[in-house]
Parts: structure tokens; C-alpha cells; sequence
């Protein structure tokens, strides 16, 4: 994945009511008034945040009548969990050897 | 168990990890040159210091080398207290980026101490820049030695 479309993803989810509708439709698919319910912003202000959403791959809407139900792309989010893991592992590894420099100062000066 | 965490609001890396030794040994693994440079690199790099004075005000330097490649890496000793050490980070290759890191030692008695690390950086492109070299050094350590340090990490 081109990192241009990770900050895509990292964008999109820096906002709190953006990530709340992210949250809300990991659970099910919902319409855009559905969506808007909670929040008390303008259907328009409800609209900008899912086309950031939308441009970033996060969220679908199908074609066809309206009311078309907003769908999460749960698989967009997969790419950063990747980076994060392997930027995990590689920390983990070093705290390992961290590990062993200070089991060796345990043995020269015991608490 | 070792977390990572990207912020999604401030593009700020945060690491936090228990080990089995007190804050003042933290300490010193992080401010005495010799301890800091044999668990700092990945395994595949030797990292020699060039300079480091690791006092509040103070300053470091230190190159890692591998088959003859130098990575060179500085920044400044913000604040040095027991509990926390506060430290800018630059590597030479990218000149202009700094981090600012934040290092907590948190005693949980026992003689355990969580140790977290927040990296602030200026932007969330700079930061997943830092996330993808992370995956591009996991790459060059090879697989069988990631699934090891996997079930090995278990502290």
C-alpha cells in the first residue's frame, strides 16, 4: 500500500466523530440519517465526513436508490495494523536485548 | 508484552513495556553509553557512541554500522530526572526531522517498571514514514527470527 494512501487512512481516522462512525458501523451498516442521528450536525456536515471516509477507502456506499447504507471496509484498516505490528516487533525485540543488559547489571549489583 | 500505539489525533508513536528492574536501573541502561550502545541497534547492526554526555542540557551521537553502511543518529538531553528522561532524536539521513521523545519509568514495585515511550513528530506523514521503517527493518531481520522474538516477548 503507497504511503500516501496510509495518511489517507490516518487523516480520515483523526477525527473523533469520524472515528465514532467508524466504531458505529463495525457493528452494522447504517444510513446516512441513521449515521447522523447522534451527533447534531447539518446531513451536509454529516456528508463531508464520510466523503473523507469515502476518498480514504475506509467506507463504501453502494449505487442503486436511496437510502443507500453506508458499508465499513474493514479490510482498510488492515494495511496500518501491519505497520504498527511490525513496528511493534521490532521494539519488542529490542526491549528483549534491554532485557538482557539488565539481568547482567542484576548479577553485578543484586538489589 | 510490548504495546504500540499510534495516536490518531497528534502524530505521536507511544511504547510501553514492564521490565523485571527498578527505574534506577532503567536509568542507567538508557544513560551509561557502554549499557545503552549493546541493546539500542537491531541485532544485525554494532552501534558505536561518538559522543554523550547524558545530563539535562546535554547532547549524543552514535552511529550504527552494518557491512561497512553507517547510520548516524543525534539529538539533545532535554531533561534528565529519575523518573523521565526527556530527549530530541535525528537520524543524519533525514537532517531536518526530529523527534521528541518522552521516556517514563513508572515504578510498579516489586522491582518492576513500566517503561513508556511517546514520539512526537510534526506531521502524520513523517510519523508513518517512522511506522514503515519499522516494517522495513522487520523485513531485513528476517521472518523465522520475527516469529521467535513473537513467542519469546512474553514478559
Amino acid at each position: 500500500m503507497p504511503a500516501d494512501t496510509l495518511s489517507k487512512v490516518f487523516a480520515a481516522l483523526a477525527d473523533p466523530t469520524r472515528r465514532d462512525m467508524v466504531a458505529r458501523l463495525s457493528v452494522a451498516d447504517a444510513t446516512v440519517n441513521q449515521l447522523a442521528e447522534p451527533y447534531g450536525m447539518t446531513l451536509q456536515a454529516i456528508y463531508k465526513h464520510l466523503r473523507v471516509l469515502e476518498e480514504a477507502g475506509v467506507v463504501s456506499r453502494a449505487g442503486g436508490p436511496q437510502p443507500r447504507p453506508v458499508h465499513l471496509e474493514a479490510g482498510s484498516l488492515d494495511p496500518m495494523d501491519e505497520w504498527i505490528e511490525r513496528y511493534r516487533r521490532q521494539a519488542a525485540e529490542r526491549y528483549q536485548r534491554l532485557d538482557r543488559v539488565l539481568a547482567e547489571m542484576n548479577e553485578e549489583h543484586p538489589r | 508484552m510490548t504495546t504500540v500505539e499510534a495516536d490518531p489525533v497528534v502524530p505521536i508513536i507511544r511504547i510501553s513495556r514492564d521490565f523485571q528492574a527498578t527505574p534506577g536501573q532503567l536509568l542507567r541502561a538508557h544513560t551509561d553509553p557502554e549499557l545503552f550502545a549493546r541493546w539500542i541497534g537491531p541485532d544485525s547492526l554494532r552501534t558505536r557512541i561518538e559522543q554523550w554526555d547524558a545530563r539535562t542540557g546535554g547532547s549524543y551521537r552514535y552511529v550504527s554500522v552494518r557491512d561497512g553502511a553507517e547510520f548516524a543518529f543525534h539529538g539533545c538531553f532535554h531533561e534528565i530526572r529519575p523518573d523521565r528522561i526527556v530527549q530530541t532524536f535525528t537520524y543524519a539521513g533525514s537532517p531536518d526531522q526530529v523527534l521528541l521523545e518522552t521516556l517514563r519509568f513508572d515504578d510498579l514495585g516489586g522491582g518492576r517498571t513500566r517503561l513508556r515511550t511517546q514520539s512526537l513528530v510534526e506531521s502524520f506523514e513523517v510519523r508513518d514514514a517512522w511506522l514503515k521503517s519499522g516494517m522495513e527493518t522487520g523485513v531485513d531481520e528476517g521472518y523465522a527470527k520475527l516469529e521467535r522474538m513473537l513467542t519469546d516477548d512474553t514478559v
